[in-house]
């Protein structure tokens, strides 16, 4: 066992051969050995948001034709660290009629249900932390505890517009959580298993389950937007209309909580899609060399984290009776009708998958691509209906108006 | 004492503490509150017995879902979030001694049953075989696919209704 080929167990024997070295009980050198892991891998998180404040005010800069921060180190580089002092020295105001455990209780739990989720992520082949056989049900219960830290901002700051924000919050984790737990549900088919670190694993040599349902993932893409709760679903903050919902009452680094959860879990979510649907730490060398393993995580999470950020940036915010109506008639019955399609084409030709596998991908992407046509054609023929409707010539208007 | 040990005391007082500010405090949102953390030492306690799935389940289905919607219900429904009237009633001493003969009443024949004393039997096929003994149980003819899909068709009965109840009828 060497540190290339397994990093962390060489850390962890080093470790615990000091420790028993000191003369400590071997148990107890394992909860601190385990204890230190736990920090660490908290600390790298931390310090990869510091940055990512860096790539999402540069991202948002380049799509909206800017510059971005240029002015502080090289590219603008350390441009976080400024930004941070700020927040700090800030001053903090708790508002009159606030309840301050619940206020200052919210911030913490925001980022503590972000920095949860990756007590499960399998960062490499050898490198994660438990692996947890219900992972994907834990990641739906992490989001809820997510929205509940919302609910509980919005409450508490004792201001109309924070409740409105924690309100629109619910009204979209509620409706959304149903076609992600489905579209969720497509991984575990194909992979027969709710663990990450499996459904990472099987999809080996460049067999991707994107290929397999590409449908499956633009879903979960589209799904942990709303869950993220950023733009075209950013109803909760909407600064146009509730000037920035739940956290209006925030200020300093409670406000620098909240904000470094919202990137910290957008960044997890493109780690998320990369292990569910692009094969999470796989490629070439990455089997032998788990830090290989961990580089090519991060590029194709951060990959995910730059398809959010494009969503983010590219489309309007929607009205919220069009975000509903887009969920319950469009969403959920798709997710539905590609969880049925998915699950009985993969058990009808899941015999032919060991011995011919490239036969079974074109059939799983001919299924995929049938559901989206017959999707794109139910789409068309409604929105035509739709259009008659509205563009029926009435009496009045055929005479004086021009017919297109 | 075992870890597990320590982290049953821990929950239990959690347990038991938040459960008792659910009924004692004043302000419904904080009751709501309360009964979240009391959820979370009950999911904490089906961790240590090595039911995962029941503990990420109990998250999800009761803080997700059922705590949130108290909460939401309480802040649509009450404007004045806070009880006022007394707290106890009359009846309180007997619904104290009431509690306490059940508690002994239990304490009585939990003693007398000796399996508090065995260790539990191990799990065949570990973590990942109760997972999937359960997933076989829901959906096999044998077992319990029956009352699993009859509690789906409640379901379904249920949320059939209330789109009834709740549509605005034409002409009306």
């Amino acid at each position: 066992m060497s540190f290339l080929s397994d990093p962390i167990n060489w850390i962890f024997t080093g470790l615990m051969s000091t420790f028993q070295g000191w003369g400590l009980n071997p148990t107890f050198a394992t909860v601190i050995a385990d204890l230190l892991g736990v920090i660490v891998l908290i600390t790298l998180l931390m310090v990869l948001d510091i940055m990512l404040v860096w790539v999402e005010r540069k991202v948002v800069a380049r799509f909206q034709g800017r510059l971005g921060p240029n002015r502080v180190g090289p590219f603008g580089l350390f441009q976080p660290f400024p930004d941070i002092i700020k927040l700090v020295i800030k001053e903090d105001i708790t508002p009159n009629g606030a309840d301050r455990f619940v206020y200052n209780l919210a911030p913490i739990l925001s980022l503590g249900s972000v920095l949860f989720l990756w007590a499960m992520v399998p960062i490499a082949s050898k490198i994660y932390g438990t692996d947890l056989n219900v992972a994907l049900l834990y990641l739906v219960a992490a989001g809820a505890l997510g929205t509940l830290s919302i609910i509980m901002a919005g409450w508490s700051s004792n201001n109309k517009y924070a409740l409105l924000g924690a309100f629109r919050q619910v009204a979209a984790m509620i409706s959304f959580e149903i076609p992600m737990v489905v579209a969720l549900l497509i991984p575990t088919v194909l992979s027969g298993s709710l663990s990450m670190k499996v459904i990472s694993d099987v999809q080996g040599s460049g067999r991707w389950f994107f290929f397999l349902s590409p449908l499956g993932a633009v879903l979960f893409l589209i799904c942990a937007i709303a869950e993220l709760g950023r733009s075209p679903f950013d109803l909760n903050e909407g600064e146009s209309e509730i000037v920035s919902g739940y956290h209006i009452e925030y200020t300093g680094m409670k406000f620098g909580l909240f904000y470094a959860g919202e990137l910290l879990h957008a960044f997890t979510f493109g780690g998320f899609l990369s292990i569910l649907f692009f094969g999470g730490w796989q490629g070439p060398g990455a089997d032998t060399y788990p830090l290989l393993g961990a580089f090519y995580f991060v590029v194709k999470a951060m990959i995910g984290y730059w398809l959010i950020m494009w969503v983010k940036y590219t489309v309007p915010r929607i009205r919220i009776d069009h975000m509903l109506a887009f969920n319950w008639k469009f969403l959920t019955p798709l997710s539905f009708a590609m969880l049925i399609v998915t699950a009985v084409m993969h058990s009808l030709f899941q015999e032919l998958m060991k011995t011919n596998y490239w036969f079974y991908a074109l059939v799983m992407l001919a299924s995929n691509l049938l559901v989206g046509w017959v999707t794109l054609e139910i789409m068309r023929a409604s929105t035509r209906r739709q259009r008659q409707t509205v563009e029926a010539p009435s009496d009045l208007l055929s005479k004086s108006w021009p017919q297109h | 004492m075992d870890a597990s040990v320590v982290i049953f005391i821990l929950s239990a007082a959690l347990i038991i503490a938040s459960a008792l500010m659910v009924v004692s405090t004043r302000n419904l949102i904080h009751a709501a509150l309360w009964l979240i953390a009391t959820l979370f030492g009950v999911a904490v306690l089906y961790a240590v017995l090595e039911a995962g799935f029941l503990a990420v389940v109990q998250v999800v289905v009761y803080i997700g879902a059922i705590a949130i919607m108290f909460i939401f219900a309480v802040m649509l429904t009450r404007k004045e979030m806070r009880d006022q009237g007394a707290q106890v009633n009359a009846a309180w001493p007997m619904a104290a001694l009431l509690g306490l003969l059940t508690f002994g009443g239990l304490w009585i024949i939990l003693s007398k049953w000796d399996g508090l004393a065995k260790l539990p039997a191990a799990i065949p096929g570990g973590a990942d075989g109760t997972l999937q003994q359960l997933g076989i149980a829901l959906t096999s003819p044998d077992a319990f696919v029956l009352p699993f899909e009859v509690a789906s068709v409640l379901l379904l009965a249920a949320l059939i209704g209330s789109v009834y109840v709740a549509m605005n009828k034409k002409g009306s």
